[in-house]
Formats: structure tokens, C-alpha cells, sequence
């Protein structure tokens, strides 16, 4: 077989071809979360805390149940019983218990024939709340006399001594800071601190729920991993896994933020509690923002020693992050990933994962390294300043390359750092001259990617063309790498390709659309799964000629002979083996169920040009430099498309995007009005290079690509921000008042 | 015997030590015999750990082999995002 | 609560729908007459997602009553145009990658066809501003940008 033989030429690989749902797309026709309806569905609504924290004393739904078109009203009390661990927690995030723990915590839901009538009814039902004293702040929350979010919630690894709010303690490192530091010329310390910054897709939540008595039930919606979505509703409910069906829609934006379940198993409780009709549930604009997942926020002491060459000597960060009222802000990925750009003989690394009255943290894009990365590149570029060196030659010096030991233990395969770092450097954009209130900045970032669960099956028709089916939603063109991935290993046109995402109960199980892993890991899987096709194709052919299967090669979608001793036989199409497959053995399809462990990580270098308006504080961006390692790209369109989504998140969230709790602990922002994401106007093109360092995991030497990118634009918008106003800024965002009182008080100073 | 590599945080529940060496062909036997070594680091394996074996971090494999040479770290339990 | 009968055009067909006063224009297109190309991302006229066009004019679907909808011309994205005959946008939007997840798509491209009506040749800051109403996460907004830019220049050689 011609794959993965010698270098490979590809023919549709690193093709722009049309997304196969691009018509879907743009005629309106895609089907999203809310977009489906059933005959007999009810609508639901949820009653959400008004405090961020309190007791609850007693639900009196009466009222609502006695207005018409009310069909049921559900509480904790209909949920499972006994869970423990994560399941707890996803549950108890979903539809409170004895405590509201936030601002917008599910109380209450209510299924009615309208969605009027739910959302009048939910204003019907009676709460008695305790309110008690909260806390919305990372470093006042680990404070003493902090009020406790749930004692005991803490696990073996926190040290005695720590508030009850502190539930996980990391501790990592090599070498001996000391003489680290006493081999510096320069050694700075500098605190740092990251608002929480939410994902801020477009597609609110939706879903639409049918559940019986029998313990069967079926559940449509906007999901990165239906996989996830099952296992999390099953728990909550009380169900067996496989009762439950999933099916994902078209998912309208998720970023990590899609990767667990807010509203799906309230959906299922209601339709179990109104006799098995079918619920419709979607989240408005401020639900989404007050109830669902933002990233953790961080405050981060960072001290780095540095030769005066610009030779990093040692380093350590302490990194207290804010994950919410539950365990899992993403501290670990934080400590891990914090230094890991740089070769460091002496290197240590804190965390605190840290309770507050604020919503559960859930994933964002390379979850925990954007902080890091603001924390550790601001203070490169910091001492660079200093030093007077160049910020690009001072991360060449450091930076990792195959074989250097990681910061957190093991030797780096391949990796693209230093391709990355030469590609910006020799890049027009670092040579643009610069005027006043101008500045540039530039930092690097890492995410090590993910393999994880993951199934397909690849399936010949009748008619010789190819259907694919995965497990992981398409959130930003992946339909389309999967087919060019199957055209390529079957050496058939891309467009005999149809690429469908299974439902649950269609494949085994799948890890979500997270962790870069999709055009991996998925790919991956459709090649494998193309790749026993072609054995079996080959078969058909050899039996047909009536010569040993191994005498038989696949070239451009024919099996051929091998070569003259093995018989002239003309070639036979696969579209020939297929019309003859019923009467030559039955179907021909192929698959794949593990979980590829070979992903490789990416590593991407980010330039910016900013100008500050230093009467306004405002900034804008001139101009920006994405460089980044894609492996191999499949379709370069879509790869470009995720460097340049992940900057713009970035930058928004360098810029603008925060979280603002008020005195009385409620989110003050809870609009897109006010929480305000970057839009056409506020962004330049995003100038991309894709670097090519072949992943040697991969058949075609695929990288995942899609987190890496948010991960410089913090630390990059700060650097620039800094050389535009020789002012250094250390706490995110950089709004336009921020800046400018920086600027006043270094006038004044 | 293969020897692992425990990231700061679990030596003190290791004795100390920073670098284990623990009979067993498969990662989880490895695990195993680590956890028998030292039983107060049971609940931070339970918890979930990353294991990299010579570079390559393997998640969640019980099953996959290693060798006396392999180098073997465990790191703090990686998701995705 | 007594509904209100209201009579209008969708992308050139004429409907009528019975609303509850308290509906948008935006819930009665989805929810009474199945246009559901239009999508609610915001429900307070800052994504852009629900874009429709009233008589002509670009608006927010979700900030207009159905009931202000009797009597009047509504285009959705439904409208302009059909597979085989899509409209250049559409065309350009697929060819340049200019969605990722697609579902800013629509409003996107309610909105861009409302401006190269007005000026069939926008710079690109003017491009930018007029789509400053319409959110989107995750492209960065480039390649939209220039798949408009592209369709606004081929549809002017064309006229």
C-alpha cells in the first residue's frame, strides 16, 4: 500500500477545497440547537438565584403548576441521589441543593406548552433564601475568615493550614532556585492578575429532551462531545448510558465552553416529570454569561533570573486561579505549561485551584495557559527591556527544541518553537518602521494537545464512494480535513467523500471537539479506518484475479498487481470492487476504536504592532502576526482560520473582556452590550504563517492547532502596549481607563 | 527495574523521594507497585495522572508497555480544552 | 392573551401568523413561520445574528415586535438565493473559508448584502464599521472581510 510509504506527495492534502456544509451554511438550511422542533414539545424555562450565595430554605412551586399550560415544575428532588466526585459537581452545578452558590444558579425549571407561559410561570414559583456573606475575588477567597463555599469540597494534595476554599494544591519543578537566581545579572519579580474571560460563542445552549418512565430517553443538541453529554445526563438522572441517544447538531461556537452540560439534564428531568413529552430548553444571552462556564481568573507571582545575554537562569510562578464555586479551575495545565517554552535548569511552580461565589469554570481554549503565558512572557519581555535585547533572539536563546528536557519532566519529540520564532523574525511585519504612541510586541505560546477516546467507521457504497463517520462535531470545517484526509489514503476525488458526525449510539465512545484533537485524533482514525478498506478491497481485487492478496497494490483508488510476476490483470476501481461486493463476501467498511496517544504539541509565536491614544487610553491594534506549527496542514483555509480566531479571542480578552462582580456579588455585565467581545472594527487582518514541523505521530503528520493561538495575544497586546507607552501594565484587561490612569500615574510619578 | 520521575508535589507523600524504582512491564503495573511502595500516594493516583514515557504523554493506558530504559514521569492528570 | 393577526412578506411570499404582542419579529420568523435560517445569539440587538431586512432596511429581528412587522417586506437569508443560483456572497463566503461554526453566518450575510445595495464599493474600514453589529467568534473576522471585499468587486465587473 502506497501510505505512509517514503515522503509523502500529497495529492488533495494541503488543498482548499469547499467545506461540504459550506451550501448548509450559508443558505440558512444548517440545523443548530434550538433549530429542531417535535410534535407535542413543551418549552422550558429555569429560575435562576438572584443571589450569589445563599441557603434555600423552600421552594414553593404551587402557583406556577396552577397556571395554565403548566406541565411540570422540577427541583433538586428530582434528580439522582448519591453521586460523587465530578458528577456531583456537574449536577449540583446544573439544579442547586441546599445552597444557590452564584449569581444565576438553577433553582427551579418549568415545562409549559409555551415558552411565554414557562417563562411567566418561573416567576410564579416562591423561593426562601438565606442569603449568606460570598465571595467573588481569587486572593480574598483564600484570605482568612473567607466565607467557605463547601467545606470539605479540598483533596488530598492541599497542604494543612490552607482555607477550606483552597481544594487542590500543585507543586512541580526541578533544580535549586537559589543558585538559579545567583547565577543571574538581572532577576525581577512581578505580580500578575487574568479577569475570567468567557468563551463567548454565538449559540446560546439548546437542546431538546424526551425521557420516559422506561428510563429511555433521546436528547438533540449543540454539544462538542455527545459522548460527554450521555455519561453527565446519565449520572445526573439516574439513567443507564446506553438508554440514553444524543445526537449533536450543527454546533454554533463552543471553545471548550461546550464541552459539559448546564442545561441538558434539567431538559430530560422536565420531560420525565411531564409524562414523556419532548422539552425544548434554550438559554438566553444573560443565562449563558451568568451560568455557564467562563475560564478561570488568575493572580500570579512570577520571578525569572536572566544573564545579561539574555540566558534564562531559573524561574518560578505562583498561580492562584479562581475556578468558581466548584473544583477544576485549570491550575494544573497552568503550572505545567508556565516555562515550558524555555530550556530552564532551575524551575518551580505553585498552583491553587481556589472556590468563589462565581459560575463553574469550564474549558476555554488551551484551558490555564494564556494566563501562564501572560505571566511568564510579559516578564521576559520586561527583562529584554532591561537588557536591551531583542525579544525574538532573547526566546531563541531559551527556547526548547527536540530532545531538551521540558520544565515539567520529559524530553520534547519534534517541536516547532524555533521554526516558529525564525519564521516571525524574518517576517515583513517585524520590520515595519513604527511611529508615535506606537509600539510592538511579541510572545510565544504552547499547548501540548490530545489524543483521547475515539472512534470511526469508514464505510464503501455501492456505487465505489466513501462514507465517513466520526465522533467529533464539526465545529470550525473538520467535515472538511476529514474527507481530504479520506480522499487522499483512498486516492479517490474529495467530493466522493461524505463525512457524517454519528450519533451516540452510532459509534463507541468519543472524546468531544476539544483538546486540538479533532482533525488528530478523528483524522487519524478515518486514515486507519481507510486504510483496512483498502486491505479488504485489495482482497476482493486479488480473489477476482485469483492472486495472493499481497500481490496486490493501491494506487489513486485502483488495486493493481504488484508487478509482472504477479499476473497482467487491468486494474480494478474501487467503484468496480464495490458494485461486486454483495456477490464477492458482503460489506466492505473499516474502523477504529482507541485512543491515539501520539499527538504532537504546537508551538506558535505571535507578533503585534499597537497604537495607544494617550489622551484616551484606547488602543488599537495596526497590525498582527500570527506564526504558528501546524504539523501538516490539511486544509490551510481552515488552519489559518483557527490562528486567526484564536488571536482575535485573545486579544479580546487582553483588551476588553472581564467578568465585573458587584459589591453585592451579582455579574454586572451579564449582555454582549457589556461584555464586549473584539468586532470588525476593532481588528486589522490577521497575517498568518503556517510552519510545517511534521508531527511523527501522524500518517500525514498532522498537529493539532486549535488552542495554541489564544495563548500568545495576552501577553503580546501587553508587550506592545508597554513599548507604545513605556508604561508596564500587569493586571488584564487593558480597557482604555486602565491604560490611561497608567499613563497618568507615570506622568505623575 | 524502571524508574519514576515524581513530579514535586507527590514526594513528600513518596518519603521524600523524587525518584522511584518499581517492578512492572505495563504502566499499570508500575502504578501499582508504586502505590503498594508508598500508600499515601494512592489518592493522587486515583485522582488521575499523566504518564510520559520516553517524551510521549500517555494519558490514560494502563496497558502500554515499558521497559527497563523507558524514562517515566508522572505529571499532573492533562485535559483538553 | 389575545393574539394579533398580522399579514406580511418573507422573502417575497406572502404569511401570516397569529403573535402574542410580547413576541419579537425574530420568535415569530422561527417559531411561527420556520424561517430558521434567522438565529438569536443575543436577544438585545448586539450580535447581529437574527439580521433581517424591513422594507428594505437592516435590522436587528429580535428588537422588532412581530406585530410591527403588518404590512411589511421582511428578507431573511432564506432570500437570497437558491442552490444552484446562490447569491455572490454566499458563493464567496464558502470559497474563502469565511465561517468556521456558521452560525453568524446568516446575519452576516443579511447585512453585507444590505451594504453593497447602499455602496456596491465599501473600503475596508467602512466594511468593518457597518459589520460592527455583527458578531463573530471565530474567524477574527479576516476572512469575511475579504469574501466580502471579493464579492462586492466581482459584483460590480458583473453590473
Amino acid at each position: 500500500m502506497a501510505l505512509d510509504s517514503g515522503k509523502p506527495k500529497f495529492k488533495y492534502i494541503g488543498t482548499r477545497p469547499n467545506r461540504p456544509d459550506g451550501l448548509d451554511k450559508v443558505t440558512g438550511r444548517a440545523r443548530y440547537g434550538a433549530d429542531i422542533s417535535a410534535p407535542g414539545m413543551l418549552h422550558g424555562a429555569i429560575l435562576r438565584s438572584p443571589h450569589a450565595h445563599a441557603k434555600i430554605l423552600k421552594i414553593d412551586a404551587s402557583k406556577a403548576l396552577a397556571l395554565k399550560g403548566v406541565k411540570a415544575v422540577v427541583t433538586r428532588a428530582d434528580f439522582a441521589d448519591g453521586l460523587s466526585g465530578e458528577d456531583w459537581n456537574i449536577q449540583e452545578n446544573c439544579m442547586a441543593g441546599e445552597k444557590a452558590l452564584y449569581d444565576g444558579h438553577a433553582v427551579a425549571a418549568v415545562a409549559a406548552t409555551s415558552a411565554l407561559i414557562a417563562r411567566d410561570a418561573i416567576k410564579l414559583i416562591d423561593v426562601d433564601y438565606e442569603p449568606l456573606p460570598h465571595v467573588t475575588d481569587v486572593d480574598a477567597a483564600m484570605a482568612e475568615g473567607a466565607p467557605v463555599i463547601r467545606d470539605g469540597a479540598a483533596d488530598y494534595s492541599v497542604p494543612e493550614g490552607l482555607h477550606p476554599n483552597v481544594v487542590r494544591y500543585f507543586e512541580s519543578g526541578r533544580g535549586d532556585l537559589d543558585e538559579g537566581f545567583a547565577k543571574a545579572d538581572l532577576v525581577l519579580k512581578r505580580h500578575y492578575t487574568t479577569e475570567a474571560a468567557h468563551q463567548g460563542y454565538i449559540e446560546p445552549h439548546a437542546c431538546l429532551a424526551q425521557l420516559g418512565a422506561d428510563g429511555k430517553g433521546e436528547l438533540w443538541c449543540c454539544t462538542q462531545g455527545h459522548w460527554y453529554v450521555r455519561q453527565m445526563c446519565a449520572a445526573a438522572l439516574g439513567l443507564e448510558v446506553s438508554q440514553l441517544k444524543v445526537t449533536p447538531s450543527e454546533i454554533g461556537g463552543g471553545f471548550g465552553g461546550k464541552t459539559t452540560v448546564f442545561i441538558d439534564p434539567v431538559a430530560l428531568a422536565l420531560s420525565r416529570k411531564a409524562g414523556g413529552k419532548p422539552v425544548k430548553l434554550v438559554m438566553s444571552r444573560s443565562e449563558v454569561l451568568r451560568a455557564t462556564g467562563p475560564t478561570a481568573s488568575a493572580s500570579m507571582d512570577i520571578k525569572m533570573g536572566m544573564t545579561k545575554d539574555g540566558k534564562i537562569t531559573a524561574a518560578s510562578g505562583t498561580y492562584r486561579m479562581q475556578g468558581g464555586a466548584f473544583p477544576g479551575a485549570p491550575v494544573d495545565e497552568t503550572t505545567v505549561l508556565a516555562f515550558a517554552n524555555y530550556n530552564i535548569e532551575h524551575v518551580h511552580h505553585v498552583g491553587y485551584d481556589v472556590m468563589s461565589n462565581r459560575p463553574k469554570q469550564a474549558a476555554y481554549r488551551a484551558p490555564g495557559a494564556p494566563m501562564a503565558a501572560f505571566g511568564t512572557e510579559s516578564i521576559i519581555d520586561e527583562m529584554a527591556t532591561q537588557l536591551g535585547l531583542d525579544p525574538l533572539e532573547i526566546r531563541l536563546k531559551n527556547a526548547v527544541k527536540e530532545g531538551v528536557r521540558a520544565t515539567y519532566g520529559p524530553k520534547f519529540p519534534a517541536v516547532g518553537l524555533i521554526e516558529t520564532l525564525e519564521a516571525a523574525q524574518s517576517h515583513d511585519n517585524y520590520a515595519v518602521p513604527l511611529g508615535p504612541n506606537q509600539g510592538r510586541g511579541v510572545a510565544s505560546g504552547f499547548w501540548l494537545n490530545w489524543g483521547g477516546d475515539t472512534s470511526a467507521s469508514v464505510a464503501i457504497s455501492e456505487d465505489g464512494t466513501v462514507a465517513v463517520t466520526v465522533g467529533t462535531p464539526d465545529i470550525g470545517g473538520s467535515r472538511a480535513s476529514m474527507a481530504l484526509m479520506a480522499a487522499e489514503a483512498f486516492g479517490i476525488p474529495y467530493e466522493n467523500v461524505r463525512v457524517h458526525i454519528g450519533d451516540t449510539a452510532s459509534l463507541g465512545i468519543n472524546e468531544p471537539t476539544h483538546g486540538s484533537r479533532a482533525t488528530y485524533a478523528s483524522g487519524l482514525a478515518v486514515i486507519q479506518s481507510a486504510k483496512e478498506c483498502i486491505q479488504k478491497l485489495s482482497k476482493r481485487a486479488a480473489e477476482a484475479w485469483g492472486i495472493d492478496p499481497d500481490a496486490v497494490i493501491w494506487e489513486d483508488g485502483f488495486a493493481r498487481p504488484s508487478g509482472p510476476n504477479a499476473g497482467e490483470f487491468e486494474p480494478m476501481s474501487i467503484a468496480e470492487i464495490a458494485g461486486n461486493m454483495s456477490s464477492s463476501g458482503g460489506p466492505i467498511s473499516g474502523h477504529f476504536e482507541a485512543s491515539p496517544e501520539t499527538y504532537g504539541g504546537s508551538f506558535g509565536t505571535h507578533v503585534v504592532d499597537v497604537e495607544v491614544d494617550p489622551e484616551t487610553g484606547r488602543t488599537t491594534v495596526l497590525r498582527y502576526l500570527v506564526v504558528q506549527d501546524a504539523g501538516k496542514a490539511i486544509h490551510p483555509s481552515y488552519v489559518e482560520g483557527q490562528f486567526q480566531g484564536g488571536a482575535a479571542q485573545g486579544i479580546g480578552w487582553a483588551l476588553n473582556e472581564e467578568y465585573i462582580y458587584g459589591e453585592d456579588g451579582r455579574l454586572q455585565n451579564p449582555i454582549f452590550l457589556d461584555y464586549r467581545v473584539p468586532v470588525a472594527s476593532d481588528l486589522p487582518m490577521i497575517d498568518t504563517v503556517i510552519v510545517e514541523v511534521p508531527n511523527p505521530g501522524h500518517p500525514y503528520g498532522v498537529r493539532g492547532v486549535g488552542e495554541t493561538g489564544i495563548t500568545p495575544p495576552l501577553p503580546a497586546i501587553a508587550n506592545a502596549i508597554a513599548a507604545a507607552t513605556g508604561v508596564r501594565f500587569t493586571k488584564l484587561p487593558l480597557t482604555p481607563p486602565r491604560v490611561l490612569a497608567g499613563i497618568k500615574a507615570a506622568k505623575n510619578a | 527495574m524502571p524508574e519514576i520521575h515524581l513530579w514535586s508535589g507527590l514526594r513528600h507523600l513518596a518519603g521524600g523521594e523524587e525518584i522511584v524504582a518499581v517492578e512492572g512491564n505495563t504502566i499499570g503495573q508500575m502504578l501499582d507497585a508504586l502505590v503498594a511502595k508508598h500508600p499515601r500516594l494512592e489518592p493522587a493516583i486515583k485522582a488521575g495522572v499523566s504518564v510520559a514515557v520516553d517524551g510521549q504523554i500517555k494519558p490514560n493506558n494502563r496497558a502500554s508497555k515499558v521497559s527497563e530504559e523507558s524514562e517515566i514521569f508522572l505529571l499532573q492528570k492533562l485535559r483538553g480544552g | 392573551m389575545s393574539k394579533h393577526h398580522v399579514s406580511a412578506t418573507v422573502n417575497g411570499d406572502p404569511v401570516e401568523y397569529l403573535c402574542d404582542p410580547r413576541e419579537t419579529l425574530l420568535d415569530c420568523l422561527r417559531d411561527h413561520l420556520g424561517v430558521m435560517g434567522v438565529k438569536e445569539g443575543c436577544g438585545t440587538g448586539d450580535c447581529g445574528a437574527c439580521s433581517v431586512t424591513v422594507d428594505g432596511r437592516l435590522v436587528c429581528s429580535c428588537l422588532v415586535l412581530g406585530v410591527e412587522a403588518e404590512g411589511a417586506e421582511i428578507g431573511t437569508v432564506e432570500g437570497m438565493g437558491t442552490e444552484g443560483n446562490l447569491h455572490v456572497l454566499q458563493e464567496k463566503f464558502i470559497e474563502h473559508a469565511a465561517l468556521q461554526c456558521g452560525i453568524c453566518t446568516p446575519g452576516i450575510l443579511v447585512a453585507a448584502e444590505a451594504l453593497l445595495k447602499k455602496n456596491p464599493d465599501p473600503s475596508e474600514t467602512e466594511l468593518r464599521y457597518w459589520l460592527a453589529g455583527n458578531l463573530c467568534r471565530c474567524t477574527g473576522y479576516d476572512k469575511i472581510i475579504r469574501a466580502v471585499m471579493d464579492a462586492a468587486a466581482d459584483m460590480r465587473e458583473a453590473s
